[in-house]
């Protein structure tokens, strides 16, 4: 059977019939890794050995009934951020780049548990930083649908990844829109779940207050089972939530009916190609058609959402990042004076320009004088924010966006403008600042088969409306013959 | 007018962030310094002196463990990710000045 | 002290670090246990693995609070944590997780009393929690330290005075105060020589009369009482050749060199004391109801000077064997133990006083580490007030029961050290004795009543000591007069 073109929970219902095996579809896996990786570039580790290992356990724990989730046997590609025992993990950084975890982290643990098979550690922006997955220090990865072009980022090797289909489903990290971007640049679905919704153990920090792991998959139904097996309190993480509900799946219906829709007026401005706009607004006329009310409307504040999140981010990330210092694992320089030289050297010869710059912002933000200014100020234009979010909640169920302002940008024309990339996070940005659920839908492609994707945003906790929004989005599409 | 970047103040954020930059590198974060703090200089246009600093989205509060011991001996498993370790520990420069 | 010194005032304030009693760290499930292999004790929380996160441990709080509240201060109902950022290897995280914004207690007082019997009060700015760094060892010779991650995230409170101490006497009678406080609560043992109880001394010195503070430096590592009394004269005195030379005191950070008796700037420029404090993303804010701090107000113990007043009422002890008794909480409970068991009062806190600190002192043991129960003292004081024992074999019995809470009624038993009550088995040797030597007995009848201290040590050695002397004594005098 080939599962090349299979979805996770159809190759995860295929598995458990018999018709193929775990074991065989982490060797179909690690096949189409190696044959499409050489150029793509989506994995920094692929774990070969350990995966078959774990393939041929989780096969016998089926076949003796002990594991029955919908997505037991089926390879995952996990972001190399998220600490994998004895695997790994290197944040796409020289600083790391011999590190093995001691431990698993909490999404990990989870998804061994309902049978999933890691198949290797993908790419990414060093330290989660950047939006195209260039600032690797293993080297950039490419655009599934175009090679020519970025993945996005930061979790351009996870969306890629999916995108190409090396693997059915990834995870991915978003603290800045760092999953529900490369999901739309490679046309794959990915969700950014209400902070503390999924744990954070194990995540290597880059804004612990935005940070977020999520699902990243071939459609929404695979994105909603995913978000199940992961999603979940934990104590290890103190800032995780506890929900009452956790079944996301009984989420998936095509309906929409009596759902208020609101469209930012501000998100469709200047700035947008026009041809992600046109995607966007015909999926809202469909979702209307389909008995939603769609409005459009006044979001306050948008333009301060940017330099407010990029203090908070980036303070966040001077205090996280210090830990490595050379002492304790990771890069060490070669040659030092003293214990103040060792740890400047190391850490300039082990952090690339854009972790470098955002380190020295955040140090500068947060240094004597200039707290209350910045950081201070910061947090107070979060609280507003979130309020001008709050009153948009009042009104509306969710809020359709774009998860980008433009389609995949060609390799290599990103870095050069620091600025011009911080200000392409636009619409994605607040939703971390406010905690909220946002989901990525393919909802087109442009001129140049570049895809499309529309953002869902949500009030927090509310992922099953987002859910329900995205399936059925997916479908009225699919019946068009849109979306992928 | 937003705050401006001296090399004074590039030489002192280098010594609290640990990197070690040459001219170069001082030149080129002085300007990226410059360029993101006259960006976020807009915040200013909002009125925020009624207005509380808002870390956690949440109101979580009281999350606590019990003084319950549940974590045994890991060290070899972390020793061996050390650049330099020796009798189980780690081993650096000399802290004493 | 000479004539310049006279014009100078000296100005105190302190921050005392005081470990908490625990059995995991602030932060994580690891054992506080002192010893163990390095890092045998730390995990990927407190040794800054990427990705861990930390979980506050509740009743880190819960002493916070009771140290707080004992020593009469507020307690902050919305404290928070804040990251402390400095590169140090003994920081694994290169930030401390401390309080600085939102400590969890404020503006509290201890009073204490000067030897020429003065009271004065101590105001407490504030206290509030924090993680202890890990241990460095140094190898000067290969010039390298060691990093041992056993001591990292140890729950701390910082107790952080105004600088209301003039002197080094007010500065140790302040630290004893905490001591005690800390004590009693069950907050933490300090034990000095474990470094559980730590302080970094503020001082400055001015004019006398004058009402502005001097410029001050903070001396660090400071973890004796002798320490802190020498570093405190000598600071002083640093500072006033300064002053009086014309010269200013720099506002720095010291570090007290307990070999060399001095201190040592710390001046690097890499350095810079800017710590960048904002409020940990990781840790929500904790909230601490009314109920709550009523709650803990209500299980407070009875502290140091009131049961001190209480043993000098209620028992009836000097004030001086009140004071040592009580200046141990350890030996405090044990003495109430033997109390309650129904020993004299007096007896009982001589045993303490004199033989458990003779025996402190020759073991090398803390009076805090004292393990033996007031039941076990209470049995020995009986059996010597039952005539049961003499002095001397009960010093002996008294060294086991210190040593693994013996039961002294066994031990006497099983070592024959017993006094004999079956007056028929001494009747009968007092008899044989009387028969074996009848010109002794003769010289007594004869008026020669010395004699009998023979005749009393002839029957102690064949009792080989079990016996009561002054019984033994009556038994002979009364023996031959019926005779
Ligand atoms: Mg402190
Ligand atoms: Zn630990």
């Amino acid at each position: 059977m080939d599962i090349s073109t299979m979805t996770a929970t159809e190759l995860g219902a295929a598995i458990k019939d018999g018709r193929t095996t775990a074991v065989e579809a982490v060797r179909q896996t690690l096949d189409a890794i190696e044959k499409k990786d050489k150029e793509l570039h989506a994995f920094i580790t692929v774990d070969a050995e350990g995966a078959m290992k774990s393939a041929a356990e989780v096969q016998k724990k089926i076949e003796s009934g002990e594991l029955t989730g919908p997505l037991a046997g089926v390879p995952i590609a996990i972001k190399d951020n998220i600490c994998t025992k004895g695997l790994l993990t290197t944040c796409a950084s020289h600083i790391l780049d011999n590190f093995v975890p001691t431990y698993d982290a909490e999404v990990i643990i989870r998804l061994k548990k309902n049978g999933l098979v890691t198949v290797g550690k993908t790419n990414m922006d060093e330290f989660a930083m950047g939006s195209t997955t260039e600032t690797s220090y293993f080297g950039p990865t490419r655009n599934p649908v175009n090679p020519a072009h970025v993945p996005g980022g930061s979790s351009g090797g996870s969306c890629a990844a999916v995108g190409s289909g090396e693997v059915s489903l990834a995870l991915g990290s978003d603290t800045g829109g760092s999953i529900r971007q490369p999901s739309s640049y490679c046309g794959v679905t990915g969700m950014k779940p209400t902070y503390g919704v999924v744990s954070r153990y194990g995540l290597v920090a880059y804004g612990s207050s935005l940070d977020q792991i999520g699902p990243i998959a071939r459609n929404v139904t695979d994105a909603a089972a995913l978000l199940q097996v992961i999603a979940g309190s934990d104590s290890k993480d103190s800032t995780s939530a506890a929900l009452k509900d956790y079944d996301f799946m009984s989420a998936l219906k095509t309906d929409v009916s009596g759902l208020r829709i609101g469209i930012p007026s501000e998100y469709f401005g200047e700035g947008l190609e026009p041809e992600i706009g046109d995607a966007i607004r015909s999926a809202a006329e469909k979702l209307a058609k389909a008995g939603a009310s769609v409005k459009e409307f006044h979001l306050d504040l948008i333009d301060y959402a940017i330099p407010a999140y990029y203090i908070i981010a980036c303070a966040e990330a001077s205090s996280n990042l210090e830990r490595f210092d050379g002492v304790k694992y990771g890069l060490r320089a070669a040659a030092y004076d003293d214990l103040n030289d060792m740890y400047k050297k190391s850490r300039t010869e082990g952090f690339g320009p854009e972790v470098q710059r955002r380190i020295m912002l955040g140090s500068f933000v947060l240094s004597s004088g200039y707290y209350d200014a910045y950081y201070l100020k910061a947090l107070r234009v979060k609280n507003l924010i979130r309020q001008s979010f709050s009153r948009a909640f009042a009104d509306f169920d969710i809020i359709l966006a774009p998860a980008a302002p433009t389609t995949a940008p060609e390799l290599g024309k990103s870095l050069a403008d620091p600025m011009k990339m911080y200000l392409s996070d636009i619409y994605t940005v607040s939703v971390n600042l406010c905690g909220l659920p946002g989901m990525t839908v393919p909802v087109g492609k442009d001129g140049m088969g570049l895809p499309i994707g529309m953002q869902i945003i949500g009030d927090c906790f509310s992922e099953k409306t987002v859910l329900r929004a995205a399936y059925t989005t997916e479908r009225l599409l699919s019946e068009d013959g849109e979306g992928r | 007018m937003a705050e401006q970047i001296t090399d004074e103040t590039i030489e002192y954020v280098s010594i609290l962030a640990k990197l070690k930059l040459d001219e170069k590198g001082r030149q080129k974060a002085k300007e990226d310094m410059q360029q993101m703090l006259d960006y976020v200089d807009k915040l200013n246009d909002l009125d925020t002196s009624k207005v509380e600093p808002m870390s956690h989205i949440f109101p979580l509060k009281n999350v606590f463990r019990e003084d319950v011991v549940t974590n045994g001996d890991g060290r070899e498993a972390m020793l061996a990710n050390a650049p330099e370790a020796e009798d189980d520990q780690y081993v650096v420069p000399i802290t004493i000045e | 002290m000479s004539p310049v010194e006279k014009n100078y005032e000296t100005v105190i304030g302190l921050e005392v670090h005081v470990e908490l009693a625990t059995k995991t760290k602030i932060f994580c499930g690891c054992s506080t246990a002192f010893g163990g292999a390095p890092n045998s004790h730390s995990c990927p929380v407190c040794s800054g693995m990427p990705g861990s996160l930390p979980v506050l441990n509740r009743q880190v709080v819960q002493y916070a609070m009771e140290v707080g509240l004992a020593a009469h201060c507020e307690i902050n109902q919305h404290c928070k944590f804040d990251r402390k950022n400095y590169f140090y290897p003994d920081n694994p995280q290169n930030y401390q997780i401390s309080q600085l914004y939102e400590p969890i207690c404020r503006n509290g007082w201890v009073e204490i009393t000067k030897k020429d019997g003065t009271r004065k009060k101590i105001r407490i700015h504030e206290i509030h929690m924090e993680e202890d760094a890990g241990k460095l060892v140094h190898d000067e010779f290969q010039g390298i330290s060691y990093v041992d991650f056993n001591r990292s995230g140890v729950p701390l409170i910082e107790i952080v005075s105004e600088p209301d101490m003039r002197d080094d006497e007010e500065v140790i009678a302040y630290l004893e105060a905490l001591r005690m406080i800390a004590q009693y609560t069950g907050a933490s043992d300090c034990k000095l020589q474990e470094g559980s109880m730590r302080a970094d001394v503020n001082l400055s010195v001015r004019e006398a009369g004058s009402e502005k503070l001097g410029t001050r430096t903070e001396t660090k590592n400071l973890s004796s009482f002798a320490a802190i009394s020498h570093m405190i004269k000598n600071e002083r005195e640093r500072q006033i050749d300064l002053l009086s030379s014309g010269q200013t005191v720099t506002q720095e950070t010291r570090h007290w060199n307990e070999d060399a008796q001095s201190s040592y700037a710390m001046r690097s420029k890499e350095n810079a004391q800017d710590y960048r404090y904002f409020p940990d993303p990781d840790l929500p804010p904790v909230e601490i109801s009314d109920e709550w701090i009523e709650e803990t107000r209500k299980n407070l113990p009875e502290m140091q000077p009131e049961r001190k007043a209480r043993y000098m009422r209620d028992y009836g002890l000097p004030a001086y064997d009140a004071d040592l008794l009580t200046g141990t909480k350890r030996l405090a409970d044990i003495f109430e133990e033997t109390v309650k068991a129904g020993a004299d009062p007096k007896k009982a806190s001589n045993w303490l006083m004199v033989e458990t600190m003779h025996l402190c002192r020759n073991t090398k043991t803390d009076p805090s580490d004292v393990d033996f129960s007031g039941e076990n003292l209470a049995k020995l004081i009986h059996m010597v007030d039952a005539g049961e024992l003499s002095n001397g074999s009960a010093k002996k019995i008294f060294e086991e029961i210190f040593e693994k809470d013996a039961d002294p009624e066994k031990i006497a038993e099983e070592r024959g050290m017993k006094i004999v009550q079956d007056s028929g088995a001494l009747q009968e040797t007092v008899k044989a004795v009387l028969e074996a030597n009848p010109s002794v007995v003769q010289q007594y009848r004869d008026g020669k009543t010395k004699v009998a201290g023979f005749l009393v040590g002839q029957v102690m050695k064949q009792m080989k000591g079990r016996a009561n002397p002054a019984e033994v004594s009556s038994m002979i005098t009364g023996m031959i007069e019926k005779i």
